[in-house]
């Protein structure tokens, strides 16, 4: 009897269609892949070691690096925890200008995937013209925060500063042009048969499956689970707003790519929102601990200045305590847990990434599945490895 | 989590329930290693608590504190929107049961612990690294673990 031996090929870290440097090991039976396995940690910078040697503001830049699709969602989720360890919370105005800057970066997140995930089952249209509106996104936040891809924006307690003038005008305009560009793309693949053929009945993942493996985000929802943390657990003021959880049916890249345009829509109507009901008042908390004080009254007067010395050279300190909280990223559900041991660095920092634990569904998603297949997956999951590695 | 579930696993486990802790609206269960697999278990099986989503696991070093480490599992309810904390105390060397049967998301979770902080977990189907090479030495998230590394002055020549 003959021997049964399988070919191994290794698919990446240097793969176009791996979203980074993702290594899998597929070993084939013909074009059928048998068993899949992701190797990562290529981009294993280390930021938790990282995060205990700085002090609590100092740590905002290194979360801009984890997902930097997403630099002012994850901004969100770790000044949000550490609000919590604190007690302490950001003013209306600060609340829902965050909301409209983060669910801005969840359109700009999402147009990447579109545009890569176009581009790698061969579709590159999509991607110039996704790359346009992104575009338009990073100039708005780039108005707001002066960076495009890291902006660290957030700081504990509120904003680093207010939106400049002009900010309402520049969304108002981009938001009245933006829907009719979603369509726009929908004529590209939605009906497209080469796109339907790709992606229906690829890469299913049952919504038991989902919640066992510990999928989040368009991953899970696309499996059939109404499940968004901005609902479940509402944050910075998520719950005055008035949006749908978009839900796909069998879990396949298909349902995953509907899923995250109709969710690209939910985001501009929550910008909106965000924009018409704007408060008016301070952007940053009271709260002499932590918040620098305002720059006349360092100039004017010694207390304060000293106090500005002293938040700037020695960060504050928490109380001691550890908390968890988590916010919905682009890719799912993003949560930091702090463990604070009184002083005025993290004691210790975890992230939870969606995209580390979502990459780990992949091999359920394409072992048994034609080759080609594995692209189209890794697409739909929507990975960014310098979430995953951390 | 409410007050009727806190009891429910405390008459349940009894003793081995070391401690329950709430710090800023969040509950957390403290629960001795040997029965730390049955606690997760019942309170994912229980239809009461219904934990069935393993948000995170993850370790904690405390150096020079005994025991040392502590392990920590975040746990969620899609049914009731609750949220949990179970820290499991571990001395250096021990190991716990692997969690993996009951939540396949603790795979990757607990190779980073393994990986990170050298937490071994039994009857886990494939404890390798996962952010380190494989022959790397030493646990980076350890509090005795220098944070430049401690091969930044030597160059990586893997043998061939």
């Amino acid at each position: 009897m003959a021997e049964t031996r399988y070919m191994t090929i290794n698919m990446g870290p240097q793969h176009p269609s791996t979203h980074g440097v993702l290594r899998l090991l597929l070993e084939l039976d013909g074009e059928i892949v048998v068993k899949a396995t992701p190797h990562v940690g290529h981009l294993h910078r280390g930021v938790e070691k990282l995060s205990e040697t700085k002090t609590y503001h100092q740590v905002i830049p290194l979360t801009d690096r984890l997902d930097y699709t997403n630099g002012i969602g994850n901004n969100l989720g770790y000044v949000l925890t550490v609000e919590k360890l604190l007690g302490i919370e950001a003013p209306k105005r600060a609340q829902y200008i965050r909301v409209a800057v983060t669910e801005l970066q969840r359109l700009a997140a999402h147009l990447i995937w579109l545009a890569t995930h176009a581009l790698d089952i061969g579709a590159m249209t999509v991607l110039f013209y996704c790359f346009r509106e992104r575009e338009s996104i990073l100039r708005i936040i780039e108005e707001v925060s002066g960076g495009r891809l890291t902006p660290t924006y957030f700081r504990i307690g509120g904003l680093v500063k207010d939106i400049p003038e002009g900010f309402e005008e520049s969304v108002r305009g981009f938001l009245e042009d933006f829907p009719r560009r979603i369509n726009e793309y929908e004529t590209l693949l939605t009906k497209n048969v080469i796109w339907m053929r790709r992606t229906k009945g690829v890469g299913i993942l049952t919504a038991e499956d989902a919640i066992n493996y510990g999928a989040t985000g368009p991953t899970l929802r696309g499996s059939g689970v109404r499940w968004d943390v901005r609902k479940r657990f509402p944050y910075s003021s998520y719950d005055e707003f008035d949006f749908e959880i978009p839900i796909g049916d069998v879990g396949d890249v298909y349902d995953r790519y509907m899923v995250r345009l109709e969710e690209m829509r939910q985001s501009v109507r929550i910008v909106q929102q965000a924009v018409d009901n704007l408060p008016d008042g301070p952007i940053m908390a009271e709260d002499p601990r932590v918040v620098l004080p305002p720059k006349d009254d360092v100039e004017r007067n010694i207390d304060a200045l000293i106090r500005q010395f002293k938040i700037v050279s020695e960060g504050f300190e928490a109380p001691k305590g550890e908390v968890f909280m988590s916010v919905e990223a682009p890719k799912g559900e993003l949560g930091f847990y702090v463990v604070s041991d009184g002083s005025n660095h993290p004691y210790r920092i975890k992230i939870r990434t969606p995209s580390f634990i979502n990459l780990s569904c992949l091999p359920k998603m394409i072992e048994g599945k034609l080759i080609a297949d594995v692209v189209a997956a890794i697409g739909s999951i929507d990975i960014v490895l310098g979430e995953v590695d951390r | 989590m409410e007050t009727k579930g806190i009891n429910k696993v405390k008459g349940q486990f009894g003793a081995s329930i070391l401690k329950v802790e709430t710090f800023r609206d969040e509950t957390t269960l403290v629960v001795e290693k040997n029965r730390a697999k049955e606690v997760l278990e019942f309170l994912k099986k229980d239809p009461d608590l219904s934990y069935d989503y393993l948000t995170d696991v993850c370790g904690v070093d405390y150096q020079p504190r005994k025991p040392r480490f502590e392990l920590v599992y975040h746990l969620c309810s899609t049914q009731y929107d609750r949220r949990l904390r179970v820290k499991v105390p571990l001395e250096e060397g021990d190991s716990v049961p692997s969690v993996e049967s009951i939540w396949k998301a603790a795979n990757w979770y607990e190779r980073e612990a393994y990986d990170m902080l050298g937490i071994r977990f039994e009857n886990h189907p494939d404890l390798r690294r996962i952010m380190m090479w494989d022959d790397f030495e030493g646990h980076p998230l350890r509090k005795d673990f220098p944070v430049k590394g401690k091969d930044f002055d030597k160059p990586f020549i893997p043998e061939l």
